[in-house]
């Protein structure tokens, strides 16, 4: 690194020219800020190609009785929805996000390590493209859920199941490097005075994330390589019949699972807090133990996995400990609520869209917090376990939690990212029919889940008709309003009212210092932190 | 009703939607066993705990977005940490949820006290049904889905309950603890019956203990909840639990019948007999797969009109049948069916779709087969 700030004098004017021209710019770009709207372009079509899944599945559960798809399709569907929406859509926005806003964040020039950072995204297009055309095979896709049990995902699935287990291998790559990356970039590039704990919470968030990330995907890379062995090469690790125990399966994939929910929310969580203080006027309340927060139920997640598993018959000790654990992830989380709500407090408060969507978020994902705090006393669980109850809970967490807090993220940073203000009233158009078109889509399902439907099936008792016709219509609502966002994001970068350097008064942050786009090359000489 | 928490949503949207279906169930029902009541009350008392902190948290916040608005005038404070109100709101939760925890552990404990049962019934899961087999009675059989095709398919109105019903319920007596003991044939089930407050996983190769004592008799509803595979949503639960003297008898006649099944593969059969028994086995255990009219799904689940097998020596596809074939969806269903009816499907899949072999196996073939694996 020492080279580059010794070049620094001449290197300058090298460092002026702007991006290269065509289609190569994006191909070979290593630059943190075309890699980062990759990113989020990428997770865009993701989330609405996941979003499309969602309709397909929605629109069978419209009414009882089977209409538009067989059951072996309805399958794929609900598979494909949850492994794009999860590899695809959220874990690449935050990634986008992370590229974009850590440089900027402390002040660094580019991420550490450029060129393995165009790596890490050009894997993910075509472990995509290798994921979805499964879909087209004969035997069709994964349809064994985005859990993929064994046996069903090993003796028991479609022919396509090894280039599921490719699709999931470069994806894991990619986060890795991804998370190596952030890693790097945060402990070695931050200006001078950026210490630790003067950094934003976006960035300690990330930094916690990057952590869970390398921690976890190897588990899942193991996991996967194990079906594959069990598959093609004759081994039994998950197969009773040869003395191993499919049980272990699902141990070993919640091990990633756990940590996997929070690499979702930990990112959202940070940007959360930078969004609230800017639109209350007031700075960010409990800084440090919003820290100690993030790093328990980081350390937290990695020993509640089994509370996915209460009814597979662990002894009754297991069942315990993991039950008590689980409740205990109440209290960091708690905290961070509270610190919300009370930097909220005597503030002097505006609602432009991304406070709406980061409001809701604090709102909602509690909602989300307490079916999970519900779904931790064991002996509840086992009614709500595979029912709709845990479909609601999740999607609360997932939804208004991780997907708000992209929203909220990409309405607070657009304007330093396209250079012009996006249109206000549209935004808070996006924002209102979002927050009902999701609500009325998953606040029912507490319902049905608690009445006794089971979740991953194409067809029901008539007993939950209504509230399943009022879910799809919600979920059509939902899903409709999200083209609606990318004529938005489209909108504010083909024009619109120029964004100033800082275009919120009470924001604050070493990103609103530079001008508005953010220029191809940032902070190429550091800059003085107090 | 009115005791439910989420009523007035449910009339908000009843109010919205008109005339509706009369299921506006928001909440879990207590149950019929001790348990499922306690799990009930476990349920509803974390719930109010979550209303309750719910009703604070966001009061303040709505609070503060009334109040503490820029436009209302409001100048912003410039407080950012608390020690005092931070160690409370650390502590008083986890307090809550140490109270919490406490009452829990008592409802788990107790769960997983299977011990000293009146009844053990052996659970078995499989694509896509039940099997169950009252130990030490010599009383076995499956469970199927009951609801006819034309009410999946819309071609007839569904009935109340559609998806819920099956052709031989689980029958159980009342006031009597039956041990459950939960495993599978294939992939991954689970056994769930809401109103007892069970459910466990069904694992292949491995036996999960459940128990339960049913307060009243009558017909209780459940289904499978765990992603087994295509017809998943298809594999309901019913039990219907008896009276003790009422069950006896039914015991009693189960016996009488598994022993008359025991004479029919001695019986001399007929073509015509064997296939119009066939017809029934064929469309209660292999249709899921292998479809209607034989044809299958491709490539799952090959097709058996006029396939190699169905259509080659009787032998191989009595043995493909008997024993299943390893590492597919196609289990071993000499476990599963009688000699008879094994001989029914497979001459019946012989004949059937212009298979037209015109031969047959009888039970004693199946018999033979049977006796010479056992040896």
């Amino acid at each position: 690194m020492s080279a580059v700030i010794d070049d620094h004098g001449h290197a300058g004017a090298d460092h002026a020219h702007g991006p290269a021209k065509g289609l190569m710019r994006w191909v070979l770009t290593t630059n943190h800020k075309d890699i980062g709207t990759m990113y989020l372009w990428f997770s865009f079509c993701a989330f609405l190609l996941g979003g499309s899944f969602a309709m397909v599945i929605r629109a069978e559960l419209f009414q009882p009785g089977l209409q538009i798809v067989q059951p072996e399709f309805f399958n794929q569907m609900t598979t494909m929805h949850g492994l794009v929406m999860v590899f695809g859509a959220v874990m690449p926005a935050f990634v986008g996000l992370a590229n974009w806003m850590i440089p900027l964040m402390i002040g660094a020039p580019d991420m550490a390590l450029p060129r393995m950072n165009n790596f890490s995204f050009w894997l993910l297009p075509a472990a995509f493209l290798l994921l979805v055309s499964t879909l087209f095979m004969p035997g069709g896709g994964p349809n064994f859920g985005w859990t993929f049990y064994a046996p069903l995902s090993t003796t028991y699935a479609p022919e396509s199941v090894t280039f599921f287990i490719f699709a999931i291998h470069l994806m894991g790559i990619s986060s890795i490097m991804g998370a190596i990356n952030v890693i790097a970039t945060i402990l070695n590039l931050r200006a001078p005075g950026m210490t630790l704990m003067k950094m934003p919470l976006f960035v300690w968030t990330w930094l916690i994330t990057a952590f869970l990330l390398i921690a976890v995907m190897p588990v899942l890379a193991g996991v996967v390589t194990m079906m594959l062995m069990d598959i093609h090469f004759g081994t039994s690790f998950f197969s009773a019949a040869g003395g191993g125990d499919p049980v272990l399966f699902q141990h070993v994939f919640w091990f990633f699972g756990h940590p996997e929910v929070y690499i979702m929310i930990l990112p959202a969580f940070g940007a959360v807090s930078s969004i609230i203080p800017a639109f209350s006027r007031k700075p960010l309340f409990g800084y440090t133990s919003m820290v100690y927060a993030t790093g328990a139920i980081a350390f937290l997640s990695f020993i509640v996995w089994a509370h996915h598993m209460f009814v597979v018959g662990i002894p009754v000790v297991g069942e315990l400990f993991f039950m008590y654990a689980t409740m205990l992830i109440a209290v960091p989380t708690g905290v961070k609520v509270f610190n919300w709500v009370s930097t909220m407090w005597q503030g002097s408060l505006t609602f432009e869209t991304p406070m709406l969507f980061a409001v809701a978020f604090v709102i909602l994902f509690t909602i989300g917090g307490f079916s999970g705090l519900m779904l931790a006393i064991a002996p509840a669980d086992f009614q709500y376990h595979d029912t709709y109850f845990v479909v609601a809970h999740f999607h609360y967490v997932l939804v208004p939690g991780a997907i708000f807090g992209i929203f909220a993220s990409a309405y607070y940073w657009l304007p330093k990212w396209t250079g012009h203000m996006y249109d206000e009233t549209l935004g808070k158009l996006h924002f209102w029919l979002s927050f009902i078109g999701m609500n009325m889509a998953f606040f029912p399902m507490h319902f049905v889940g608690l009445a006794g439907m089971p979740r991953r099936i194409p067809d029901y008792n008539l007993q939950f008709a209504d509230f399943n016709m009022i879910s799809s219509i919600g979920a059509f609502t939902f899903g409709a309003t999200q083209i609606f966002f990318l004529f938005i994001v489209i909108k504010c970068i083909r024009g619109g009212k120029p964004a100033p350097a800082k275009p919120w008064d009470g924001a604050d942050g070493l990103e609103w210092t530079i001008p508005s786009p953010a220029p191809y090359h940032t902070f190429v000489t550091p800059p003085e932190v107090k | 009703m009115m005791r439910h928490p989420h009523v007035w949503m449910g009339l908000l949207l009843w109010s919205v939607f008109g005339q509706a279906h009369a299921a506006w169930t928001v909440n879990m029902a207590p149950g019929a066993t001790e348990v499922s009541n306690a799990v009930f009350d476990l349920h509803m008392t974390i719930f109010w705990i979550c209303v309750i902190i719910g009703l604070v948290v966001f009061g303040a916040m709505f609070w503060s977005m009334i109040i503490h608005r820029r436009s209302t005038g409001q100048e912003p404070a410039h407080f950012h940490e608390h020690t005092w109100v931070e160690i409370l709101w650390t502590v008083v939760p986890f307090l809550i949820l140490v109270a919490m925890a406490i009452r829990a552990t008592k409802t788990l404990i107790d769960i997983y006290d299977a011990s000293e049962s009146d009844l053990d019934v052996q659970v078995t899961g499989y694509q896509w049904k039940w099997h169950y087999k009252y130990l030490g009675q010599d009383v076995e059989f499956f469970s199927n889905l009951a609801t006819p095709a034309d009410q999946i398919h819309n071609k007839s109105p569904k009935d109340e309950h559609y998806l819920l019903e099956v052709d031989q319920p689980l029958v159980l007596p009342v006031d009597a603890k039956v041990r459950f003991l939960v495993t599978a044939a294939d992939v991954i089930h689970s056994w769930w019956m809401p109103a007892f407050a069970v459910k466990r996983d069904a694992i292949p190769g491995f036996v999960n203990e459940a128990w339960t004592r049913v307060k009243k008799p009558g017909i209780y509803r459940g289904q499978c909840t765990e992603l087994c595979g295509k017809d998943h949503g298809f594999m309901p639960i019913v039990v219907e639990v008896k009276s003790k003297p009422d069950f006896d008898a039914w015991l009693a006649e189960r016996k009488a019948e598994s022993a008359k099944l025991k004479e029919l593969t001695s019986k001399e059969w007929t073509l015509q007999e064997l296939v119009e028994r066939g017809d029934k086995v064929y469309h209660t255990t292999c249709v899921a797969c292998h479809q209607a009219e034989g044809q299958g799904l491709p490539p799952m689940f090959p097709a058996l009109k006029g396939s190699k097998i169905a259509t080659g020596p009787k032998e191989g596809h009595l043995s493909l049948v008997f024993h299943g074939k390893p590492g597919t969806a196609m289990a071993a269903f000499g476990k599963q069916l009688s000699e008879v009816d094994i001989a029914a499907v497979v001459t019946y899949e012989r004949n059937a779709w212009g298979n037209n072999k015109g031969d047959m196996v009888t039970p004693k073939d199946v018999l033979a087969l049977k006796q010479a694996e056992s040896q």
